[in-house]
């Protein structure tokens, strides 16, 4: 890595965590509707493994997406816009704070029930390897809440019967909503439940961004080489409620203060410190730029227009289709685009 | 033309078009080594290979959710679940991943997958086994929802599904996989999704119907005509999206009509078409519009119990009698 990698990867962090924390004040503004979870930190995660993923690595996650968004290399405009259901959102306001997606930069959304992007993922590997897209992986992320659910297992399953590549990567952040993990699940080690199918596994830590970096590289390379799914699950924390909407009286606030302290943006500047790759100046040159990238974002987003209402009707379907308006059929088609 | 049964109709479909495109690609349970259920894929693992003729876990929401990854890539997998019962183990991944996907993310997903099931009850496999819940996926916007009533339009229409760019629900009627017709033998047959179809022109009352209803119908207007009743048959062919003009069309003639469906009546595909025929055609209603559908149980065993409960040609006969007569 150079210098400039990895101020870019810190930038990244520090711009995910300052796009969560604007959309946390749009949304109590009433800008941002429906539900609207944060991914404050887990930022390690997403970084981590978007920076060591290749081109032909195929991403797609659930809900808690917008980390996921930028660290697919979607512009932190496009992202914003999105939030504020503007046409230049990458969903052009159709999809919203649960369904990102770019397929230009191989990322496939963005899936807001709970597992039921596993199967699909595990059909993303299946469609790579019947076309032979040699090298490609897919790696899937999914929370810890999602591991009770039958997709879960139906999609690991398919993927170890059928020798399909993928990552599957359960971003164990300890709570399914309120729920905490040994509330829900008969394992509290989700490593575990991989053992079930055959499938190899290991529990990482999430939190220092350089050895999710180092521990996923490896894991890709072994499936690149060996083929096959293997499953890791990543210890990670979000500091915010499930959503905006959370109470919060499943953990004490001492509890967030512990994981505070292991802050995966403080971790790293550390490290950059530490080992002489950068200057607070310098990092805190790099906040600034992510303050101002960010803050152009939400610019963007206010001034990009609501979608015509045209587009209510269009993408129902990919080939020209009639549709209805309240009774009455369209007297043109829905454009099929 | 080539005489034959319809399901040696669907499986010529199926054939043809994974001979002329091989990102075409058959999964579900027991299509392969087995023959499939229904035997519609018998033969094809020895000619195509397990890469596209796929045996599934028994897993209805791996083999859905499967399918519209793969789609998603660009391969274009055909789905079979054994029985339309299994979809509701799928629901999830028919009408909240297949039917939004294309719209929730903008046009930037594409799904070109077929969903294959059996519908239909008579064959005394009990209450779960033999449900006709056609409606309940016609429900939803961004799912085509087709059902072929004749050997020919099972062919046409399937391959013209299989070619589409949109996920299809094809769904098929096990009692009709016997039935048989003249069916054209180009590889390039194609019938247009989303058109009902005039199956018999008639002036005096007019019987919409799809699958199973449609030779029923038929008989049922054959009845009639001994009697000097002249029945118009429109085929829907396709539920999701309704085409409703030769409906109209035939009604403007008629000024009666019978809806034909396999499934229950509330809620269902008669419901739907009768309203519509009083919103697009008031003016032109001599008679209110009759349904005739399944007895609002779940389906017995018992094989006299169960023919009861399902419509009859008996039944869509006594209804064209009905809005004619009174």
């Amino acid at each position: 890595m150079e210098k400039k990698d990895y101020f870019d990867l810190y930038r990244e962090m520090v711009i995910i965590r300052r796009i969560e924390e604007r959309a946390a004040e749009l949304y109590q503004k009433g800008k941002i509707g429906g539900f609207l979870h944060l991914y404050i930190g887990q930022e390690a995660v997403s970084a981590g493994i978007g920076s060591v993923r290749q081109p032909q690595d195929r991403l797609i996650t659930a809900y808690r997406d917008h980390g996921w968004a930028i660290s697919a290399g979607i512009d932190p405009k496009v992202v914003m816009a999105e939030l504020l259901g503007k046409v230049d959102g990458c969903s052009q306001g159709k999809g919203g704070s649960m369904h990102m997606a770019d397929v230009e930069k191989n990322f496939w959304g963005g899936h807001a029930i709970v597992g039921a992007h596993i199967p699909i993922a595990a059909g993303l590997a299946l469609g790579d390897v019947y076309q032979g897209n040699k090298d490609a992986i897919t790696i899937c992320m999914f929370g810890d809440g999602a591991t009770n659910i039958g997709f879960f297992h139906e999609g690991l399953n398919l993927s170890k019967v059928w020798n399909l590549p993928v990552l599957w990567v359960c971003e164990n952040n300890m709570y399914g909503m309120g729920t905490s993990i040994d509330r829900a699940s008969a394992v509290s080690e989700i490593r575990q439940k991989a053992e079930g199918y055959g499938m190899p596994n290991e529990r990482i830590e999430g939190m220092d961004v350089m050895q999710v970096r180092e521990d996923v590289a490896r894991v890709l390379e072994v499936i690149r080489k060996e083929g096959g799914p293997y499953l890791l699950e990543i210890l990670t924390y979000r500091y915010r409620g499930h959503s905006m909407g959370d109470p919060e009286r499943y953990r004490g606030k001492d509890e967030v203060k512990k994981w505070e302290a292991e802050d995966p943006i403080g971790i790293f500047r550390r490290y950059l410190i530490n080992e002489g790759i950068g200057t607070e100046e310098e990092l805190d040159e790099q906040d600034a730029q992510a303050e101002e990238i960010v803050e152009e974002a939400v610019d963007f987003a206010e001034a990009s227009p609501d979608p015509e209402d045209e587009a209510l009707f269009e993408h129902i379907y990919a080939e020209p289709t009639p549709v209805e308006y309240r009774g009455y059929a369209l007297s043109q088609e829905s454009e099929g685009k | 033309m080539a005489r034959m049964t319809m399901r040696e109709a669907i499986s010529r479909a199926l054939w043809e078009e994974m001979e002329r495109d091989e990102r075409v690609f058959i999964m579900g349970e027991e299509v392969g080594v087995w023959g499939g259920t229904y035997a519609v894929t018998k033969g094809f693992y020895d000619r195509f290979g397990e890469d596209r003729v796929r045996d599934t876990p028994i897993a209805e929401a791996a083999i859905v959710g499967g399918a519209i990854g793969a789609a998603l890539t660009g391969a274009r997998p055909i789905a079979e679940l054994m029985t339309i019962n299994f979809a509701f183990v799928a629901m999830d991944h028919i009408v909240n991943e297949a039917a939004k996907l294309h719209y929730m993310f903008a046009g930037q997903f594409k799904l070109p997958l077929v969903i294959r099931a059996v519908s239909g009850g008579g064959r005394q496999l009990g209450a779960t086994h033999s449900q006709t819940p056609d409606a309940v996926f016609a429900h939803f916007p961004g799912l085509k929802v087709v059902s072929p009533g004749t050997p020919a339009d099972a062919k046409g229409l399937l391959k013209s599904a299989i070619r589409s760019d949109d996920p299809v629900l094809f769904i098929e009627n096990a009692t009709l996989y016997q039935s048989k017709g003249e069916v054209p033998e180009d590889e390039d047959y194609l019938e247009p999704l989303g058109k009902s179809k005039v199956q018999r022109e008639g002036d005096d009352v007019t019987i919409v119907a799809y699958s199973k209803m449609v030779p029923d119908a038929l008989k049922a207007a054959e009845r009639l005509a001994e009697e000097g009743i002249e029945a118009e048959v429109v085929d829907l062919r396709s539920l999701r999206p309704l085409d409703m003009d030769p409906v109209i069309a035939s009604f403007k003639r008629t000024n009666r009509a019978v809806i034909a469906e396999e499934g229950w009546r509330s809620y269902g595909v008669g419901s739907e078409v009768a309203a519509r025929i009083y919103e697009l055609a008031f003016d032109f209603v001599d008679a209110p519009v009759k349904r005739v559908a399944q007895a609002e149980v779940p389906l017995p065993y018992n094989a006299k119990l169960e023919q009861l409960a399902l419509p009859q040609v008996e039944d869509i006969y006594h209804a064209a009698k009905e809005v004619i007569y009174g």
